[in-house]
């Protein structure tokens, strides 16, 4: 009559807390989690298969629909290996518009994850607030291309159009606010005792470990490796701009979010930088009506906000691809779930989902 | 009419009817003010929609909970689920039954009526007892609901629930020592004859017993930051995840109503209940204590329910800030807190009022 018994629960795949569709398969002792098992596939809805079935430029459209927190990165790993595999050269121009609309994508991004991280812990505030900044950047990305989460804003070869009248100033009125407001966000958390008991040594994974997962993005860096695509294979107009890759020691929740609120600092740095810069010219390159890669393939990756985005796309020289695979940081990081939780309470899953920063429709793709 | 009947029975039935819907009504605009001020707190405007500046959304809610089917889902222990939000609420309604809402008695027609419901010379242990009702019902709810969140809810609530009467227990002691009584209108008076309420009683200012008082309160009404009972983002809702419509709105009256009685035994114990706000300055007691002299002790009546209820919303307001700042602790951090923290805490400050006390005296 009296003993313990291990209890199986299941959280998910409809559960405020895990960020979409996942389905978690809890064992626990008591509040401990013994073991989790991962049940993924809600979203699946077979991006890569349509990215062969559609023409190159088609296939964009799908890219948006996979990170859609972070559609623009999506957008642009994609629109990189096509000009790759094209060999197009994209004018400086649109080179640097694309690094100002990644950066601003980044900050957004981030932002969706302060806010859905702190209002798992508990912090409502810190969502709204988040929610209100995010507002701004995608009135920002409306006024350039319509479009506030899937924008296609691309094009093989360069950008759809120039930035519209008076929106380098609505961008900068944007950044020149935009530190206060981070000041705020660290007021209500950085020093709180609850956040840190919360977060800290919660969801530890060493260096080593987080490279043997394949973890990429923030998850790496908390964990105090500095690779940051952006730094290592630089790509549009990285080379030229100044900006530093934060990591952490520990490894464990506060250093990623001690890493994700520095890389907001840094892509604002980046963005001022880039509007400073921005040269005059075309913004668009000479492109063919009919995108027909040659044969061959080609594998590309970007430092999307939350890791290395990669494509890899094989061309047999009509105007579809032949393959076309996307490598989804958020799938990989998610592996190191039940690892990272291990011997944890339940309420720390939640803040483990919300550290690794997973968007549902990118990891089941 | 017989004296006795008017005496014990319809005076009492009507000041019940009128504690019970002051508290109703406070706590329709108790929910409008939090999502209010949460709102301001993170720049929103909140409701706006039903009535001016939606005024009147708590009531189109209520209504809507009403006309809600009453579902009783089929795995559930049908008896003790119904009982459970019952037990929740009634001691929370009963504790009212202490606390003086004013300090002056007034005659209304050749009786005195006293603003209080009945004025027990154990008011205050009257209060700890049936605080710790509450817990069955929660702890019910979760049986019953025969789900393994609820449950896991449940558990939760009665392990903080228990763990958390032990610093509110000790908080109250001191207030005890200096009062002298555990009735809660001697406590009052007490405070009025000293001439300071017991928060800043001069040689040792009872601070740290208010916030003791204070946190131990949040933890028994599971509000931010220690609603883990019902931790929406991983136990959703928690031990009420299989109610709805009337009983669910149980749940939620018993919480406010808890709330506004922390709010009132923390204004009673150390803010020194219905006496007025006179910041130390002599003479002004006499007029704050009546604003309405023509009406005589009816007007002395309401000026002192002003105070109280000034006080009361300024405590509640403290709770609404509190929600829209702090996260979350975790189980075993509440634990923590509660058993290495506020217990010895309060045991210190026991032993230091004492020790004040007896220097005091000399």
């Amino acid at each position: 009559m009296f003993g313990t018994r291990e209890m199986e629960i299941n959280m998910g795949p409809q559960h405020p807390a895990t960020h979409g569709v996942l389905r978690l398969k809890l064992k626990l002792d008591g509040e401990r989690v013994l073991e989790t098992r991962p049940v993924i596939g809600y979203l699946h809805r077979g991006c890569e298969k349509l990215g062969e079935d559609r023409t190159y430029p088609q296939a964009v459209v799908y890219t948006d629909r996979m990170d859609y927190c972070a559609a623009y990165a999506e957008n642009l790993v994609y629109i990189e290996a096509v000009e790759r595999l094209l060999g197009v050269e994209v004018p400086p121009r649109a080179q640097y518009m694309r690094v100002i609309l990644a950066e601003l994508q980044r900050i957004a991004s981030h932002l969706i994850w302060l806010g859905t991280h702190a209002m798992d812990i508990g912090a409502l505030t810190v969502f709204v607030y988040g929610m209100r900044e995010r507002e701004q950047i995608l009135d920002l990305f409306e006024s350039y291309c319509g479009a506030r989460l899937t924008y296609n804003a691309l094009r093989i070869g360069g950008m759809p159009e120039d930035f519209p009248e008076g929106w380098i100033d609505e961008a900068r009125r944007f950044l020149d606010l935009f530190p206060a407001r981070i000041e705020e966000y660290n007021r209500l958390l950085t020093a709180n005792r609850i956040w840190l008991g919360r977060t800290r040594d919660v969801g530890t994974i060493d260096g080593p470990k987080a490279l043997d997962w394949g973890m990429t993005g923030p998850c790496l860096r908390g964990s105090g490796i500095a690779y940051d695509v952006r730094k290592a294979i630089p790509y549009e107009a990285y080379a030229d701009l100044d900006f530093d890759v934060p990591v952490g020691d520990r490894g464990d929740t506060y250093d990623r979010y001690l890493c994700r609120m520095e890389e907001m600092r840094q892509s604002r740095r980046i963005v001022l930088q880039a509007l400073e810069r921005l040269p005059a010219g075309e913004v668009r390159g000479k492109v063919p009506r009919r995108i027909k890669p040659p044969k061959g393939e080609v594998y590309h990756v970007n430092e999307g906000p939350r890791g290395e985005l990669g494509v890899y796309l094989v061309s047999d020289g009509s105007e579809n691809a032949y393959r076309c695979r996307f490598r989804s940081p958020n799938f990989v990081n998610l592996q190191a779930l039940p690892d990272m939780i291990r011997g944890h309470l339940i309420a720390d899953i939640v803040a483990v989902i919300g550290t690794l920063d997973i968007v549902l429709g990118c990891v089941d793709r | 009419m017989n004296p006795t009947l008017l005496q014990f029975v319809l005076i009492p039935a009507v000041k019940i009817a009128v504690v019970i819907s002051i508290i109703l009504f406070v706590v329709v605009y108790l929910v409008l003010l939090e999502r209010k001020v949460n709102a301001w707190m993170q720049s929103r405007l909140g409701p706006m929609r039903v009535g001016w500046h939606g005024v009147l959304q708590t009531i189109a809610d209520v209504i809507k909970l009403f006309i809600k089917e009453d579902i009783t889902p089929t795995h559930v222990d049908r008896l003790a689920f119904f009982l459970a939000p019952v037990i929740l609420l009634l001691p929370a309604l009963a504790a009212f039954a202490v606390i003086p809402l004013s300090g002056q008695p007034f005659r209304v027609a050749g009786v005195t009526v006293t603003p209080w419901i009945s004025d027990v010379n154990v008011g205050l242990l009257f209060l700890l007892a049936i605080g710790s009702l509450g817990v069955y019902g929660i702890v019910m709810a979760g049986w019953a609901s025969n789900s393994k969140y609820s449950m896991l809810g449940a558990l939760r609530s009665a392990a903080q629930m228990v763990s958390y009467e032990v610093p509110l227990g000790l908080s109250v002691v001191s207030v005890l020592m200096l009062a002298g009584t555990a009735s809660m209108v001697g406590i009052v008076r007490a405070q009025a004859a000293a001439g300071y309420w017991f928060a800043f009683w001069l040689p040792y200012p009872q601070i740290v017993g208010l916030f003791l008082y204070f946190v131990s309160g949040v933890a028994e009404t599971n509000r931010l930051p220690f609603d883990l009972p019902e931790a929406e983002n991983e136990l959703v809702a928690g031990f009420h995840t299989e109610y709805s419509g009337m009983k669910f709105a149980f749940f939620f009256l018993a919480e406010y109503i808890n709330m506004i009685l922390v709010g009132c035994i923390v204004a009673v114990l150390f803010l020194g209940g219905w006496l007025p706000v006179t910041l130390g300055i002599p003479g002004l007691r006499e007029p704050l204590s009546n604003f309405l002299p023509l009406l005589g002790d009816v007007g002395a009546t309401l000026t002192g329910f002003f105070w109280l209820s000034a006080k009361v919303l300024v405590v509640l307001f403290v709770y609404l800030w509190m929600r829209a700042t702090f996260p979350r602790y975790r189980y075993d951090q509440l634990m923590r807190l509660g058993w290495k923290w506020l217990i010895p805490l309060g045991l210190a400050h026991v032993m230091l009022t004492g020790l004040v006390m007896l220097l005091s005296r000399g």
